[in-house]
């Protein structure tokens, strides 16, 4: 069974709910989307991520109840070097969608979504811990893996795996 | 992970609560959890818990590896249902390459799947059971789960560390007798089962200890991520082995447990329930089992048969790129999820086009579930937190991988 393309065009994923709501709701905070191996992909802009998130919870269209999973990708050494992924689930709809946000190595924060679903609360630390994104609005943004004394985030890409540290 | 600090975490809120630390030695907290709960008299206000003491960092592990040696280091995440975790982490990689498998080799997946599905509710029966103060049921699963360790030893070599399956299908077909074996278990399992229920499902000690405590609504339990049993035990009618059916599961006829009640007892019920749910699903795989190849047609990826091998020229040359070097996987991202006995179990693997995964993240289920064990407990009684963390049935490996 040979790949088929990914399809990068967001203006031939008009046909899916979740893009064409984000769209009509502000067109200028979706800065990508891709249809690849199955799996929708969108990009948000950073300073639109809640509003997006809340949109994306809360639309009677979309009702992405569950939060599966957080987490990041570190792309060092191009820029912007983080890319902090959202997994949502929607039970009712029985759908799935990944939401990324792109984010430059100088100023890696974002606004944490823990008022919308409680669980990024774990979530968001392991990203903090192992990647150090700063997870703004977090009430208890602590390291969760690592000893409280660690220096570094191990899940860096140019955190040394060998040698002393 | 807090150990390293000498101040408590949580400091009490007024003078009359005290802060009690459980664990993270404590023998009903299924490993490593630690647990800071903060106290009034008997009522608990406040619980936090602490995890990392098994975190052994397999994700960075992952990077280091080529595709086929990630394997084995997923077994070590969940070390109570190791198939469930081959299976997704092959099936996510499969998904990046666009290879399709062997019916054969679905259903022996689904088969050992639900082996180990009855495995790992078996431990978490019996410990379970035991923390709340029945010890007998814990020697009558240990029993039946020996059977199916043997099981697993006869088909893997292995009793808990399988790495059975192979990106691209199984490591070898399955051993002569295994079938027949196999066939004796699951027609006695259901009497098995018979006899757990005989001595917990109408106890009145067991059900006074686990009617109405640790209750979680539906909101709540899907708010705090909650997956598989815990939120089915809410009123949640989800299973992604029905809902987003993978390797096969939709050639099998099962039904999925509900309960509304959201209590300890509720999720009891659907855990045992799942437990003849499973076995039904083993019968299936065995009477419809395909004949076939076990392994994909693809000898970029796969390893060639030994006896080929031997006797022709491209099968030696591919064993050895595949043992060298790797396979190639295309560049993309993937996120696959199964039904594993805990809840959701994730893989997202992103590539790069090269032999070793760019990224690796497991989504583990018991990471998220613990998330609502406050929610459960605050409010209410100390002695509860036992019957409260076995009901979720985390195991701590999975939690900090």
């Amino acid at each position: 069974m040979p790949l088929a393309p990914a399809v990068t065009d967001i203006s031939q994923l008009k046909d899916r709910p979740e893009v064409a709501r984000l769209l009509d709701w502000k067109s200028s905070a979706v800065a990508g989307a891709k249809f690849d191996r199955n799996e929708l992909t969108i990009w948000i802009e950073r300073q639109d991520l809640l509003d997006a998130m809340t949109l994306l919870r809360d639309d009677s269209q979309l009702r992405f109840n569950l939060l599966s999973d957080v987490t990041c990708v570190d792309w060092y050494p191009s820029e912007p070097r983080f890319e902090v992924v959202y997994e949502l689930r929607s039970i009712p709809r029985n759908k799935r969608v990944r939401v990324k946000v792109k984010l430059n190595s100088d100023d890696a924060r974002i606004q944490s979504v823990i008022n919308l679903w409680p669980s990024s609360n774990f979530f968001e630390r392991e990203v903090f811990d192992l990647f150090g994104i700063y997870f703004e609005g977090h009430p208890y943004l602590r390291r969760i893996m690592m000893p409280e004394d660690w220096e570094g985030h191990p899940m860096r890409k140019d955190y040394p795996v060998e040698g002393y540290r | 992970m807090a150990h390293m600090t000498p101040t408590p975490v949580m400091d009490p809120a007024a003078d009359r609560t005290m802060v009690l630390n459980m664990g993270p030695q404590h023998p009903s907290t299924h490993g490593v959890l630690r647990l800071l709960i903060e106290i009034d008299g008997e009522t608990i206000v406040r619980m936090m818990p602490d995890i990392g003491y098994l975190h052994t960092g397999i994700e960075k592990t992952t990077e280091a590896k080529f595709y086929q040696q990630v394997v084995p280091l997923t077994d070590r995440i969940d070390y109570l249902c190791p198939m469930t975790n081959n299976l997704a982490y092959c099936l996510a990689v499969e998904k990046l390459l666009g290879l399709e498998i062997p019916p054969r080799a679905q259903w022996i997946r689904v088969m050992l799947n639900e082996l180990t599905r009855i495995n790992s509710h078996l431990v978490w029966l019996g410990t379970h059971a035991m923390d709340i103060g029945a010890m007998t049921v814990f020697l009558y699963c240990f029993r039946e789960r020996e059977d199916v360790l043997r099981l697993f030893e006869m088909v893997s070599g292995q009793r808990m560390m399988t790495s059975y399956f192979r990106v691209g299908g199984l490591s070898m077909d399955l051993p002569l007798g295994f079938l027949d074996r196999l066939k004796k278990f699951a027609d006695r399992f259901p009497g098995n089962v018979d006899e757990y229920e005989n001595l917990l499902t109408a106890n009145p000690i067991f059900m006074e200890r686990t009617k109405g405590v640790a209750y979680i609504s539906a909101d709540d339990a899907i708010a705090l991520g909650t997956t598989g049993p815990t939120l089915r035990a809410s009123g949640i009618d989800t299973d992604l082995r029905r809902d987003e059916p993978y390797s096969g599961y939709e050639n099998f006829r099962f039904k999925v447990p509900v309960r509304t009640e959201g209590d300890v007892y509720a999720r009891y019920l659907c855990r045992v329930q799942e437990l003849r749910e499973s076995i039904g699903i083993v019968q299936q795989a065995i009477a419809g089992l395909p004949e076939g190849r076990y392994k994909a047609d693809a000898p970029k990826v796969v390893l060639p048969d030994r006896e080929n091998m031997k006797t022709q020229m491209e099968s030696l040359i591919y064993h050895f790129k595949i043992v060298t070097e790797g396979f190639t996987v295309p560049a993309g991202e993937v996120y696959q999820a199964i039904e594993s006995p805990r809840g959701e179990m994730g893989y997202y693997i992103v590539s790069d086009g090269t032999a070793k995964p760019y990224r690796v993240h497991m989504r583990s289920p018991s990471f998220a579930n613990l998330q609502a064990l406050p929610k459960m407990c605050e409010g209410r009684l100390i002695a509860d937190v036992v019957a409260a963390i076995g009901s979720i049935d985390i195991v701590l490996g999975d939690c900090d991988r």
